[in-house]
């Protein structure tokens, strides 16, 4: 069965489906908005923040009109800040925290004055950072996502020289390929990484790097190979910034069916914005109920398809997207199958069958016929080529065990951030841990210890009682102590 | 309804809310459909020997995205011919016979000129005269405006003049430019005035366009000092019409002007002491529509207050107005958070920690952290609860029980041995 593009409607029409969801802002509405923020002093915006930006300090110069301060304030905190305008959940974040909300449910729109601010020196190449001296020291950082670019943009100001290495063909990661469109095109992120890449930092794009390669057939075999052996003798430290790996199996009959597909490799399709050339049944039915698998029912819906179904095996209050994301799906159009555990994919003369078993009690057998079905049930984790790589240690759910503070693995010269320590985050969560590698290597190959805007939470040092716990910045396994790890505790 | 009407120093109009001598009442097609509007009178942009303008001529102070908190101009006064402002003033009035028309006026400081305009204007059927004493840019330069009303005498003396030959009200409009506005009410009254009207506009520079280091408004890469209204002039504008208020020798109606955008406003002057008010700033950022809300706003006060008139509320609060050696040094207040209303922005920590007096810390509520005050340090100034953003979060709460008032003027009449130290 051929899945040729079939949507009813017309490239205008798409692309009219696909505009960005929350728009930039026009000077009028900036200057509205910023005036709007009431300059929270210790401002619980910049506490939900994972990279802690001084919201209220960007936004107050947004409204005095000094927007290359503005997006200095957001970039020293998050150098990926322009990306994180556009994808962040701010629902459950900044905004989420304004006290605007608390007041009048009418939060201030955070990610779109972050967006103004970052527009405005991203379109007008306005660099923001400065490279630091050499220091002689080289960083080797596997995966150009968010994480790996935060922490090569912090090493860079450091002095640093920094190789970044992405088998992808364009720098970003996830939030080059994997962000629903109507979010963020892969132009912000790509520009993002060259805002970065002028600060020295180098990109080898196309290239894998191999964990393995004791045995003969595991040897790097062309140019885009290299191994990790290799990359330990030509770097002073590593960071693993890999993200996961593909998505999660199934293990259900029919399972590599035609027309069942990846919801990450679906998305990524949809990136190209070349429509017509992209997969898409004529019912789809997402098998997952997570914030991907909401990005991939609404895009298909959004490309055309007629009826798109969500199949989550537990109920919608056990849904693990965001609120606002469920939201979002249901003002698409979205159709829910709830408590409906998939069994076999069956194919058919019209195209395909999900059938399911209800986990209501019922055991219920049902059959979802449709053309196109998307799982979209989590990413595996990066266990075989973590195994491989010596002295890191992993934690029992294949992630691997840093010094949340330092980043530190169990191997002194390496790091590790991003998905690949808390599990599947957010690109900010990710900007954070890269930002804390880059004290931690610091810390490591210099012994100076420096502290980047939004390290940490700045507390308030008058105090009546007991403060609120930290919300650790990787992820909420107790982190081994330093140490254990060989490394003097600091910070 | 209460009885909105006015009898302003012998000037009878339906509410008290005129339109103050400026742009709005430039000329009789606009008098008119002030009238239309709602508005109870118009003192007419100022009479004297026609004039050259410059442009531009105005300039705004901003606050945030709030437009036009403050406007200050550089217009000099009418720049139409004396007999067409005369005629359209007549024509007005024949009109309008129930609305009050004043005409201010303004001519070089020889009491011929003055007679003669007098003379002129009062065949009009006009119900007053409105002697602008005020405008502090251009004309004062020439020995007019602001030039008289800075000096006692010559207010004195020129309101002695027109007296002489007025048949009709006469109301001196003061400047605000000088250090003690009793002075020149006095004069006023002295010279024989049967109202005064203030504030006129205030001397100042607007802001500067710092890309091309000039000043506003531009002239042709120049700028003048000129006069300042608006809404962040009605504190200073309070404050003067309380000071003649209060003073014995000053028996006179007032005329409020500064900074009027609402009812609200109006009444604050009124319950300051003025009998009625004018109004420019609003109405030239909004037009004469605002008239609307303003009548009934006050009505609705009025009503709700029990006040059948608005004569009733005249002067009210004068008598709290007082000087600062009678205030009750024992009154004690201190801030008090109440956390169910607080939004935890903690604007009333870094106020109070950077500008005030360290007293606010916090505490965890609920795992929350909230601001509270530390009422032992807090000396009620009343900077927390100004900040504060939120409805409610914040209470000024009475400590003392009012039964040992003491002024500072009573400890410093005392005995020198029975005085406490420290």
């Amino acid at each position: 069965m051929s899945l040729i593009h079939d949507s009813p409607l017309n490239i205008e029409q798409i692309e009219r489906n696909f505009r960005d969801i929350a728009p930039a802002l026009n000077e009028a509405e900036a200057v509205l908005e910023s005036n709007r923020c009431i300059y929270c002093y210790d401002a619980p915006c910049t506490r939900a923040c994972p990279t802690h930006i001084d919201v209220p300090s960007f936004i107050k110069k947004i409204a005095s009109g000094n927007l290359l301060g503005s997006a200095r304030v957001i970039f020293d905190a998050n150098p990926i800040g322009a990306t994180c305008a556009r994808v962040c959940p701010v629902e459950v974040l900044c905004e989420g925290a304004c006290v605007e909300k608390t007041l009048m449910d009418k939060p201030i729109e955070i990610g779109r004055l972050q967006r103004y601010a970052t527009d405005f020196v991203m379109q007008n190449e306005r660099g923001v950072l400065t490279a630091g001296t050499p220091n002689g020291k080289s960083v080797g950082i596997i995966g150009s996502g968010p994480a790996g670019l935060s922490c090569a943009a912090y090493l860079a100001r450091l002095g640093y020289a920094i190789t970044i290495y992405d088998k992808k063909p364009l720098p970003g990661g996830l939030d080059t390929y994997g962000m629903a469109e109507y979010k963020m095109s892969q132009i912000v992120s790509v520009d993002e990484a060259r805002q970065i890449e002028r600060l020295g930092v180098k990109f080898r794009l196309n290239t894998e790097i191999i964990s393995n390669t004791k045995t003969e057939d595991r040897k790097p075999k062309t140019e885009n190979q290299v191994s990790f052996e290799d990359l330990q003798s030509r770097h002073d430290a590593i960071f693993l910034a890999i993200g996961l790996g593909a998505t999660n199996k199934l293990n259900i009959e029919g399972e590599n069916l035609n027309g069942v597909i990846d919801a990450l490799d679906f998305i990524e399709r949809i990136k190209t914005r070349d429509w017509k050339s992209i997969p898409l049944g004529r019912i789809v039915a997402i098998i997952g109920a997570g914030n991907t698998a909401v990005d991939a029912v609404t895009q298909a819906k959004r490309l055309g398809a007629e009826r798109v179904f969500m199949v989550y095996r537990k109920t919608a209050k056990e849904m693990p997207a965001y609120e606002y994301e469920y939201e979002l799906a249901k003002k698409d159009g979205v159709e829910f199958v709830w408590q409906a555990a998939p069994i076999a994919i069956l194919s058919g003369e019209n195209g395909l069958s999900l059938r399911c078993e209800k986990t209501d009690g019922s055991n219920q057998v049902i059959e979802i016929a449709c053309d196109m079905i998307i799982k979209a049930i989590g990413q595996q984790k990066q266990h075989s080529f973590l195994s491989q790589i010596p002295d890191v240690r992993l934690d029992e759910k294949g992630r691997i065990i840093v010094n949340t503070e330092t980043m530190q693995t169990t191997n002194p010269r390496i790091f590790a951030g991003g998905d690949c320590v808390n599990g599947g985050r957010e690109a900010v969560d990710a900007a954070q841990t890269g930002k804390l590698a880059a004290q931690g290597i610091h810390f490591n190959l210099m012994g100076e210890q420096v502290e980047f805007a939004g390290a940490k939470i700045p507390f308030i040092e008058k105090i009546h009682g007991e403060m609120p716990a930290i919300t650790p910045a990787a992820f909420d396994e107790p982190a081994i102590p330093a140490e254990d790890l060989g490394v003097k505790s600091y910070g | 309804m209460a009885d909105l009407s006015v009898n302003f120093a012998g000037i009878k109009s339906p509410n008290p809310f005129w339109l103050a001598s400026a742009p709005p009442t430039n000329m009789g097609s606009m008098v008119e459909r002030a009238f239309e509007a709602g508005w109870g009178g118009a003192v007419w942009k100022t009479l004297g020997e026609p004039i050259v303008n410059v442009c531009s001529r105005l300039a705004s102070l901003d606050n945030g995205a709030n437009r036009m908190i403050g406007l200050n101009n550089i217009e000099l006064i009418t720049d139409r011919p004396l007999d067409v402002n005369l005629k359209e003033i007549y024509e007005c009035k024949k009109k309008y016979p129930n609305n009050a028309v004043i005409v201010s006026l303004m001519v070089e400081s020889k009491r011929e000129a003055w007679h003669e305009i007098v003379k002129k204007a009062q065949d009009t059927g006009a119900d007053g005269f409105e002697l602008n004493f005020g405008c502090p840019h251009g004309m004062s330069e020439r020995g007019m405006g602001a030039a008289m009303g800075q000096v006692p005498e010559y207010t004195c003396m020129v309101t002695e003049w027109v007296k002489e030959v007025s048949n009709l009200p006469v109301i001196v409009k003061l400047t605000p430019n000088v250090t003690n506005i009793v002075p020149p009410g006095r004069a006023a009254a002295k010279g024989g005035a049967d109202a005064v009207s203030l504030i006129n506009t205030i001397n100042s520079v607007m802001g500067v366009d710092i890309d091309s280091m000039i000043p506003y408004p531009n002239v042709n890469g120049m700028a003048a000092h000129g006069g300042y209204c608006g809404t962040a002039v009605k504190p200073i504008a309070l404050n003067m019409v309380s000071e003649l208020a209060r003073d014995a020798e000053i028996n006179i109606p007032i005329s409020g002007i500064g900074g009027i955008n609402t009812w609200r406003d109006a009444v604050e002057f009124l319950l300051l002491g003025a009998s009625n008010v004018q109004v420019c700033t609003a109405v030239m950022h909004y037009g004469y529509r605002i008239i609307e809300d303003m009548i009934d706003g006050l009505n609705n006060y009025l009503d709700e207050k029990g006040f059948a008139s608005v004569n009733d509320i005249v002067g009210l609060s004068v008598p709290r107005v007082t000087d600062w050696g009678a205030l009750d040094l024992n009154y004690k207040t201190v801030a008090r958070v109440n956390f169910e209303n607080c939004i935890r922005c903690n604007l009333c920590h870094i106020a109070c920690e950077d500008g005030a007096h360290q007293c606010i810390d916090f505490t965890e509520v609920n795992g929350l952290r909230y601001p509270i005050v530390d009422e032992q340090e807090c000396v009620g100034c009343n900077l927390c609860y100004l900040v504060c953003p939120a409805p409610g979060a914040i209470s000024m709460v009475r400590l003392d029980d009012g039964s040992n008032p003491t002024t500072w003027r009573d400890l410093t009449s005392r005995p020198p041995e029975t005085m406490t130290g420290d």
